[in-house]
């Protein structure tokens, strides 16, 4: 879908990116992680043009970026950033329809799509689309920062850090339903961020870029089970390596026959917070129920564990 | 083409200079260097830069002029650019000191040369040169008092060795001599003590109603009713009160208070004053971080040291900023002060708009820019520090 | 509180309409200031007139700077004329620096007596306020609205006309606000140049020592402008509410 081919950017003498090629799937999630400085933000901003590359291309469903003029290419592009930039003179509701109208839609086109969008984001369109982005809390901001990317019906959905600003809760609110809208939308979203849980929580793929060198893209697991360099090991922390491993999956695929007593655990939990359960209550196993209360069997401590081993794959 | 191609081409014209360098040379060019006439009230007759100069001397002033241009339009560093740009105005002063010896005969002492727009825009694009090189450079404060120094001690030289005498500004001057100093002295003793009061007044108001929230609308609404009244009309209205002072209270008149003269010129601009000292006073002091003084407050300090170790330093460089303005608004408005009787540069200002003498006029409004320029460069010198510091 | 400031801004207008309709109702209250047998109203010019002449140099020498001021405000702050934002933000410094008087009474050999050397002062004089609130304006843009809007895929025009523009708006009537008090006080100055505005009432007064013309002069300057300089800041709050600051 998005093809990236040995895309180099540089700044006199300063390689900020340097030659990354990337091939992204049509519906994927692709977060891109590394320290500050590792030229991720540049790598997204040449995606929408907002950089220009100094040498390489990039392809959007086989269509050359080159071919059309910044401002329209961006268009069809969706773009959420960290402080969502809301345009503080325009309410809700215009903010939402800024691309549409750019793209010259009528206007019940628009107001039905802005209400689709607010609706779809928790806001009541009645209630919100007439207010001003100030009357709004953090993290009503930036769902409709994330509402305004998805107005036009974007291909491809760029985000640089759009939950930074967020408090823990409602950061966690926030990815849950980006996770559900994009499932819902299809769209491929390709995601900056420096915040490891993000990144291993939301993507379907990591990028790891490092001094302006892509150095590993994978899956969540093999990042983190085999990272290609140090530097890739470090970021996910030694000490916390395990337990987000265990975070990646639920305990449905470690339940076996058995009997156990105590506090149940959902079949959709992930394994981390099984393995909590188990530790904080001081057991050996527990059993593990469907979604309607029915039991499915038992989890123990002992697969629990196995599972957290990088070298059980 | 991408802008790491623009960057490595080899012509890249600087745009500033361009500019400037088409002024000049346009002005140079195109404009009158000189403007000379019979007597000082009739029409002044154009003169072009070669008509005006000796061949060699014109020919000299072409070149050098040229080759600032090139300069300017060249990637040359700002230390060259302000180099060719100080070259260019001595240049092109020093010629324009020889203009009436050319222009005139000798002997002739009714005869005025005055510098045409041809001069004034060749003049100002070298200005501006020099100014974009020295905001290039980035100087500290000290390096740019400094070169305020320099630029005083060149201008002085220029004045003092005669070579500029016979321009009619200074034909004026030479007239004049003697109340020309005067004047200098009321100004500046009008300008600085009437802001050196509003000093006096204002920073202790400032202070209180920083303090005293409840009266700081108030106060400031009054202040900027006064700043409304016209200067001409305030100057006018003390009159009256002044004068009835002097006449009432015994001393009065001998401690120099008075209808007419510099006692209401004085107390309007301490008046216009007040409104900027008390506000940069209050935004100053209102400027320091709320958390800065929680933290001050929690390590024990009491109102009095928050406001002299905390709020107080911290203000500073808005406080100083608004001493600028203060003083520059007080140097321009004390030309007014001569319609009362007041004295300062205005004199000449208005008696020159009385006789339609352009020269007289300059004599007296060149001296009143210098000063508010000298004013601004080093309360903006001090207000830099003292952010830096701050 | 407000309903206080309302009583003062219509009394104000009350008066200064009565004033300039019909200025010998004051005749009795001014009597006093005059000079023994001197007239206690000025009659020598209708002063409706100066006014009307008054505030349409100021409001022609406004208008003047601020498309001046915005035209260089705007160059200055697009990419193409960043090179010469420092030599402006220099220029307006230091033209900060020449005293209103200076710059009439230097427009006048080349444009003669009268209202045109005024309105040249005027308008040289209200292009620094209107610039340097502007390029504050247009400059206090936050990063994040500008990467928003360029990535939402508004053209550069379309970035200035409908994001820029709009939310520097406070700003730069805020400026236009200073420019137009300037211009009032300055146009007073005017008088001593012949130009026919109220401040030919203030310099008549001095001239012949007669307070009762210096009072209503500078009480009808200074109401004018105070009331022009009131409606302006309304005018600016307006602004900055929609600009989503309120």
């Amino acid at each position: 879908m998005i093809t990236i081919e040995r895309l180099t950017k540089r700044y006199d003498d300063d390689v900020v990116v340097d030659d990354v090629s990337l091939e992204i799937a049509e519906g994927a999630i692709v977060a891109v992680v590394g320290a500050s400085g590792s030229g991720k933000t540049t790598l997204l901003r040449m995606i929408n043009r907002m950089v220009e590359p100094t040498s390489g291309r990039v392809l959007i469903a086989g269509e050359d970026t080159r071919a059309t003029a910044p401002h329209l290419l961006r268009r069809s592009i969706g773009y959420a950033i960290q402080g969502h930039g809301l345009f503080p003179h325009r309410t809700i509701a215009e903010n939402v329809a800024t691309t549409p109208k750019l793209l010259g839609w009528d206007k019940a086109r628009i107001e039905a799509r802005v209400d689709e969008l607010l609706s779809l984001f928790g806001l009541e369109p009645a209630i919100y689309g007439p207010r001003r982005p100030h009357q709004l809390s953090g993290g009503q901001q930036q769902r409709v920062g994330v509402a305004r990317a998805l107005a036009a019906f974007p291909r491809v959905l760029l985000m640089d850090e759009p939950f930074g600003a967020l408090d823990p809760i409602v950061r966690a609110k926030a990815q849950a339903d980006l996770r559900a809208i994009q499932r819902k939308l299809g769209v491929t979203v390709v995601l900056v961020t420096h915040d490891m849980d993000e990144a291993t929580s939301l993507a379907d793929r990591i990028a790891i870029m490092e001094r302006g060198r892509l150095v590993q893209e994978a899956t969540p697991v093999e990042v983190l089970t085999h990272p290609a360099t140090q530097f890739a090991a470090d970021m996910f922390g030694a000490d916390e390596r395990p337990f987000r491993l265990l975070s990646l999956k639920s305990v449905a695929d470690l339940t076996q026959p058995g009997e156990a007593g105590g506090e149940p655990i959902a079949a959709d939990a992930d394994r981390r917070e099984a393995l909590a359960a188990l530790l904080w209550s001081g057991r050996a196993a527990a059993p593990v129920t469907g979604a309607g209360g029915e039991r499915l069997g038992i989890v123990t401590l002992a697969r629990l564990v196995e599972a957290a081993a990088a070298k059980a794959r | 083409m991408t802008p790491g191609a623009i960057e490595r081409s080899a012509l890249r014209l600087d745009r500033v200079g361009a500019t400037l360098a088409a002024l000049g040379v346009g002005g140079l060019a195109l404009g009158p260097f000189v403007s000379a006439r019979p007597n000082r009230i009739v029409d002044g007759v154009p003169h072009g830069l070669f008509e005006a100069l000796p061949p060699s001397l014109a020919a000299f002033v072409a070149l050098v002029a040229a080759a600032a241009a090139l300069v300017a339009l060249s990637q040359a560093p700002p230390v060259l650019r302000a180099f060719a740009g100080a070259a260019a105005l001595a240049c092109l002063t020093l010629a324009l000191g020889q203009a009436p010896r050319h222009l005139t005969a000798p002997g002739d002492i009714y005869a005025r040369v005055a510098p045409g727009w041809g001069y004034w825009l060749a003049g100002f694009a070298s200005t501006l040169l020099i100014a974009d090189a020295l905001t290039r450079l980035r100087f500290r404060p000290l390096a740019r008092l400094a070169a305020l120094v320099i630029a005083g001690l060149a201008a002085a030289a220029a004045i003092g060795s005669g070579a500029l005498d016979d321009l009619s500004i200074m034909k004026e001057y030479a007239i004049r001599a003697t109340s020309f100093w005067a004047e200098a002295r009321t100004h500046l003793a009008l300008a600085l003590g009437s802001v050196a009061a509003a000093l006096a007044i204002g920073a202790p108001l400032g202070v209180a109603v920083h303090r005293v929230t409840a009266a700081r609308g108030p106060t400031l609404a009054v202040l900027t009713v006064v700043q409304t009244i016209p200067s001409i009309a305030l100057f006018g209205l003390l009159i009256a009160p002044l004068a009835w002072l002097a006449r009432t209270i015994p001393g009065a008149a001998e401690i120099g208070i008075a209808g007419v003269g510099a006692a209401p010129a004085f107390v309007a601009l301490t008046l216009y004053a007040l409104l900027p000292v008390v506000g940069s006073v209050v935004s100053g002091l209102g400027a320091a971080p709320p958390p800065a003084i929680d933290a001050a407050r929690g390590a024990g300090m009491t109102d009095w040291q928050v406001l002299a170790q905390i709020e107080a330093p911290l203000g500073a460089p808005t406080f100083l900023s608004g001493l600028r303005v203060v003083t520059v608004q007080n140097i321009g408005l004390t030309t007014i002060a001569a319609l009362v009787g007041g004295g300062g540069f205005g004199t000449f200002v208005f008696q020159g708009v009385g006789q339609t003498a352009i020269d007289l006029v300059l004599l007296g409004a060149v001296p009143t820019v210098a000063l508010s320029f000298v004013a601004a460069v080093v309360l903006d010198a001090a207000s830099e520090s003292a952010g830096a510091h701050a | 509180m407000k309903a206080a400031a309302w009583t003062l801004r219509l009394l104000t207008l009350a008066l200064l309409a009565v004033y300039l309709i019909r200025p010998e109702t004051f005749a009795a209250a001014l009597a006093p200031l005059a000079p023994a047998g001197a007239p206690a109203v000025y009659t020598q010019s209708s002063v409706l007139e100066l006014a009307a002449i008054h505030v349409a140099i100021a409001a022609v020498a406004t208008v003047l700077a601020t498309a001046a001021a915005l035209a260089l405000a705007v160059f200055a702050t697009r990419p193409a004329g960043s090179a010469f934002l420092p030599l402006f933000r220099s220029v307006a410094n230091a033209g900060q620096t020449f005293p209103p008087v200076a710059v009439l009474a230097i427009a006048v050999p080349s444009v003669g007596f009268g209202e045109a050397p005024t309105l040249i002062a005027l308008t040289l004089y209200g292009v620094l306020p209107v610039f340097e609130n502007a390029l504050s304006g247009i400059e206090g843009v936050s990063p994040a609205v500008l990467d928003a809007a360029r990535g939402a895929g508004l053209s550069p025009r379309q970035e200035l006309l409908e994001v820029e523009l709009p939310l520097a708006l406070p700003a730069i009537l805020s400026g236009v606000r200073l420019s137009a008090v300037i211009a009032l006080s300055t146009a007073t100055i005017g008088s001593t140049v012949a130009a026919r505005t109220l401040g030919e009432v203030v310099i008549a007064g001095l001239a012949t020592n007669n307070l009762a013309y210096i009072v209503q002069g500078a009480a009808a300057i200074a109401a004018l402008t105070v009331l022009i300089s009131d409606a302006l800041g309304a005018l600016e709050r307006w602004a900055a509410r929609r600009a989503g600051r309120g």
